[in-house]
């Protein structure tokens, strides 16, 4: 009962919250767009049919070539962003390719927010020698540039799905564990925690019930703009060739491959599954500002005296 | 028999000055050689500006810091030195009521879950009938009005109240008092002081009050103890010590309590950085009557009348020998 | 005086843990992430057992892992990285001559992402809460969530192949690839200490596009600070104080205000240096710029193990230096940032 609170909590803010913040209204709407389209679009396990349900909107699987198209074809009644080299048609790739970025975005910070917010909280509770090794250790990850680090361990395992989870997953272990043991730090000095000691409360009570329950809205602020960054780094692996084996639809290898054909001009192979990447990023960086908005205010309440 | 007996406490928090903390540790001492005696039913106050130890005291009585040395006696038996049941059980006995009630409540939790917090703690089944006669003790009733409401639901007094509902459900015989009234209106302060007072009388609670307002302790407390940067200064029964100063400082401190009537003494300069505390007397630096002995030496207790004890050169022999 | 001295000296004690942290770390990652490096590095399927084996051998991967792991340091410690597999020459030669078209490229990030970001910055903070505040501060998150190597692609796109305004890509015109003889390799320094205004012209034609691409994805971050920065300081009581004194509002803006909320927007620029590597991988690809990020991916692609391992530990040990550069100038220009 109390674990299923502390998990929805975050969801119950959200959904409180949205009817004040415009920004965060447009970013919801953004990214359960998207979530949709891609869940509905995305590959459906089915061998025989593996992108049955795209089949149903625009009439193309997104992996097949068909003789009947055209190649490299600008967008059209017919192919509303065009046709490919492959003889593809480039509109089912695109509304199909969110599966990859989304599914890899969500399992990998949810794997970093996880063991770096756990590894936060005892860090910052725990203080002493720990809390230094710990610290030194997550900073030193923390300054290496996260894109390079990423490209590098999913470059060394095989390309593919699990290996970019893991990849980016962590590179943000630091990011929580920073976030987390900073917001420890600060509430760990407020007097409720104080007065939960003095009233012989036991440690683990004391972390997970009054210092855990408030890190929550900055881990949630941090986790929608890690999101949207983590789509970017995806992108950036699938654009480099790391991401899912090809046919699979992926935004940023549908863009490598649109690169090719860039000094003849065919700008719709780049432009639309570009365009795709962005907006679901500025969705959750939407989501994000909205939630950070609405945590600082309460946060620089000045107490009186 | 005294319900609390402190002798010699000291307190010190390291000092970890940015990257050095990788480094070296220093310490400050925020309470030095403190010593007083806190009978049954009965209040004392800890007197003193911010930063003179008085709060730390009130925190190192609880066993609630690290680096504390002397003893703390709750019923003879050291709290300092408590661990597992017999610490849980002074938990259970001794509570404290912090200053600022928007921080000592927990944002994130009911007043149900607030007050009944305790109760949990110490595996005692939460009847609901507990739970509403702390709340009516502390003045919040009726009970059901209150008990779904989170902290940012109520007024300052009410968070005080439900601050003391929380202190109170566990029946403690000690309560520290941690300037309780100091973060709140002037209105809402009375109601407070008059329920605290009640609530003493009711419940034969002893309080240990921290406060910077003389005022305050005047109407609370039967004893006070005067602190300055870590030491007292000067202690004894309120009326006495607050009627007749000895100490510079108390005198100081009463001149500039409204409607005290005195001259006021406006002390020049800063509390001087508690890392470095100045040689001999610690007020030297601010004391209008200074003179060379206080330099030299720290002074000594002495015991002026019964119960009435003064830290201060001019207390041992009245006047500087050539 | 002294308590400068001491600052440096305990910031330089406290990068030698913290760099060998993440030389470790990096280690440990490139060792002990599942799947076999050398499997991964000979490209997967089909590959003779024999091959694998005497690719790890190469490599030194065959003995025990903290003997690599000493082998690991040494190698660091002596900066000598081995040789390229790709190209033959030792990895710290690739490195040292690619790292000036990365600085170059660096420098130009910073310079655009100062200029877009402190100036749109400023300009929402002064109209905060108007229109103009709410489509800066959108154009800043759109800066965050833009692919950087979409953005460099489009540029190329509309600039250099629909207006063929600019070059495509590279850092110097075709015809100069056999005549011009690098010094610095600072293109910008090498075209001025020749007297070769042409190929001024061209090094600048050719980095302009990259440094743009780079600067835009820090803009987000650098005007969201000084957005914040400016407004702080614009409630301070001096700034009230300035104009009070009547004051036209532009000099109390860019005097008053914009001097004292440069000093929070200056340190954290200096930290952004990570992110600007990151950022330097893709426009380097995307723009084959010969520089250190672009190396990186081309080894990676071409399994060259000697170049990766170098390449990333180049990379650390150098941001760790920038970083104990930035903090310690920072310490001795404003006094504040010591605690």
């Amino acid at each position: 009962m109390q674990i299923a609170r502390f998990l929805f909590y975050p969801i119950f803010v959200l959904l409180g919250s949205v009817r004040r913040q415009r920004l965060l209204q447009v970013g919801l709407a953004i990214v359960v767009a998207h979530i949709l389209m891609a869940f509905i679009c995305g590959p459906t396990g089915n061998k025989d049919d593996p992108y049955g349900l795209t089949r149903w909107i625009p009439p193309y699987n997104p992996t097949k070539s068909y003789p009947e198209i055209p190649r490299l074809a600008p967008p059209s009644a017919a192919h509303w962003m065009g046709t490919d080299h492959l003889q593809r048609d480039v509109f089912s790739r695109v509304i199909s390719g969110g599966w990859a970025p989304i599914v890899v975005a969500f399992s990998s910070i949810a794997i970093s927010l996880t063991i770096g917010s756990i590894l936060g909280w005892i860090s910052g509770f725990a203080g002493g020698l720990l809390d230094r090794v710990l610290s030194l250790s997550m900073d030193a990850i923390y300054s290496f540039p996260s894109m390079i680090l990423a490209i590098a361990l999913v470059a060394v395992m095989q390309p593919g799905l699990v290996p970019m989870i893991m990849a980016i997953a962590v590179v943000y272990i630091p990011t929580y564990f920073r976030v987390t043991r900073a917001e420890v730090l600060q509430i760990r000095e407020q007097t409720f925690v104080e007065a939960a000691h003095a009233v012989g409360a036991p440690w683990w009570r004391v972390l997970l019930r009054h210092i855990a329950p408030n890190t929550v809205n900055a881990i949630m602020a941090v986790s929608s703009f890690n999101i949207a960054d983590a789509i970017l780094t995806e992108a950036a692996m699938s654009f480099l060739g790391y991401g899912l084996p090809p046919p699979a639809p992926d935004w940023g290898f549908d863009i490598q491959n649109g690169q090719r054909f860039l000094q003849s001009g065919y700008w719709w192979l780049i432009t639309f599954p570009g365009l795709m990447i962005l907006s679901l990023s500025l969705g959750f960086g939407l989501i994000g500002e909205g939630i950070s908005d609405l945590v600082n205010p309460k946060r620089r309440r000045k107490k009186v005296g | 028999m005294a319900l609390l007996e402190v002798k010699g406490l000291t307190v010190s928090y390291p000092v970890a000055v940015g990257l050095s903390a990788f480094i070296s540790r220093r310490f400050l001492v925020a309470v030095d050689r403190v010593s007083f005696s806190l009978p049954e039913g009965r209040t004392l106050a800890l007197v003193g500006e911010s930063g003179c130890g008085k709060s730390s005291t009130g925190l190192a009585v609880l066993g609630l810091l690290e680096h504390v040395g002397g003893e703390v006696l709750f019923r003879g038996k050291d709290v300092l030195r408590l661990r597992g049941k017999a610490l849980k059980e002074f938990r259970r006995r001794a509570q404290i009521v912090f200053q600022d009630p928007y921080e000592s409540l927990n944002p994130k939790m009911k007043v149900r879950a607030i007050v009944g917090e305790p109760l949990r703690i110490h595996g005692i089944r939460g009847d609901e009938g507990r739970l509403r006669r702390a709340l009516d003790l502390a003045g919040l009733s009726p009970p059901d009005y209150f008990l779904e409401k989170y902290p940012h639901e109520l007024s300052g007094g009410e968070r005080q109240r439900v601050a003391i509902a929380a202190a109170l459900i566990l029946d403690p015989e000690l309560l520290v008092l941690d300037e309780p009234v100091s973060n709140l209106d002037v209105s809402i302060k009375a109601g407070i002081m008059n329920l605290l007072r009640d609530l003493q009388e009711e419940l034969k609670l002893s309080y240990l009050f921290i406060t910077h307002d003389l005022a305050d302790s005047f109407f609370l407390s039967h004893e006070v103890a005067v602190m300055y940067l870590g030491v007292t200064v000067e202690q004894g029964e309120t009326e006495e010590v607050l009627l007749h100063p000895v100490h510079p400082y108390t005198k100081a401190l009463l001149s500039v309590a409204p409607g005290s009537g005195r001259e006021k003494v406006i002390l020049s300069g800063d509390v001087p950085d508690p890392l470095h505390p100045p040689p001999g007397c610690r007020f030297h630096p601010r004391c209008p009557a200074a003179e060379k002995r206080c330099v030299e030496a720290p002074p000594g207790e002495v015991e002026l009348s019964p119960g009435h004890s003064v830290r201060c050169v001019k207390a041992e022999s009245p006047r500087e020998e050539p | 005086m002294g308590g400068i001295g001491k600052y440096i000296v305990q910031r330089v004690l406290l990068t030698i843990p913290m760099l060998f942290i993440l030389l470790t770390a990096v280690f440990l990652m490139l060792r002990l992430m599942p799947g076999d490096p050398v499997l991964a590095m000979l490209g997967g399927r089909n590959v003779s057992p024999e091959l694998i084996e005497q690719r790890r051998k190469e490599w030194g991967l065959d003995k025990p892992l903290h003997v690599q792991y000493l082998n690991y340091l040494a190698q660091v410690v002596r900066f000598d990285f081995g040789k390229s597999s790709r190209t033959g020459r030792p990895v710290l030669y690739e490195l040292r001559t690619r790292l000036p078209a990365t600085l170059e490229l660096a420098f130009g990030g910073i310079f655009f992402a100062a200029l877009f970001g402190i100036t749109t910055g400023i300009w929402a903070a002064v109209r905060a809460d108007k229109t103009s505040d709410h489509v800066v501060r959108l154009f800043h998150i759109g800066s965050f969530a833009i692919p950087i190597f979409w953005l460099g692609l489009m540029f190329q796109m509309v600039f250099a192949v629909q207006l063929d305004w600019l070059p495509v890509a590279k850092r110097v015109s075709g015809i100069y690839a056999y005549t011009f003889q690098p010094i610095t390799r600072f293109y910008f320094l090498d075209a001025i200490l020749l007297r070769d205004g042409k190929l001024l012209l061209d090094v600048f034609k050719h980095w302009i596009l990259p440094a743009v691409t780079l600067g835009i994805a820090l803009t987000g971050f650098l005007g969201r600070m000084t957005r914040a920065a400016m407004l702080e300081v614009l409630d301070a009581d001096y700034v009230t104080t300035a104009r009070s004194k009547g004051l036209a509002e532009r000099v109390v803006i860019l005097k008053h205000a914009l001097r004292n909320a440069l000093i929070p927007i200056v340190t954290v620029m200096g930290l952004q240096f990570a992110i600007l590597m990151g950022g330097a991988v893709l426009t380097e690809t995307v723009f084959s710029w010969p520089g250190i990020a672009g190396f990186l991916v081309r080894s990676l692609d071409a399994r060259d193990w000697n170049a990766i391992q170098g390449t990333i530990v180049f990379i650390g040990v150098f941001i760790a230096t920038v970083n104990l550069i930035v903090d310690i100038l920072y310490s001795i220009i404003d006094p504040r940032v010591r605690y």
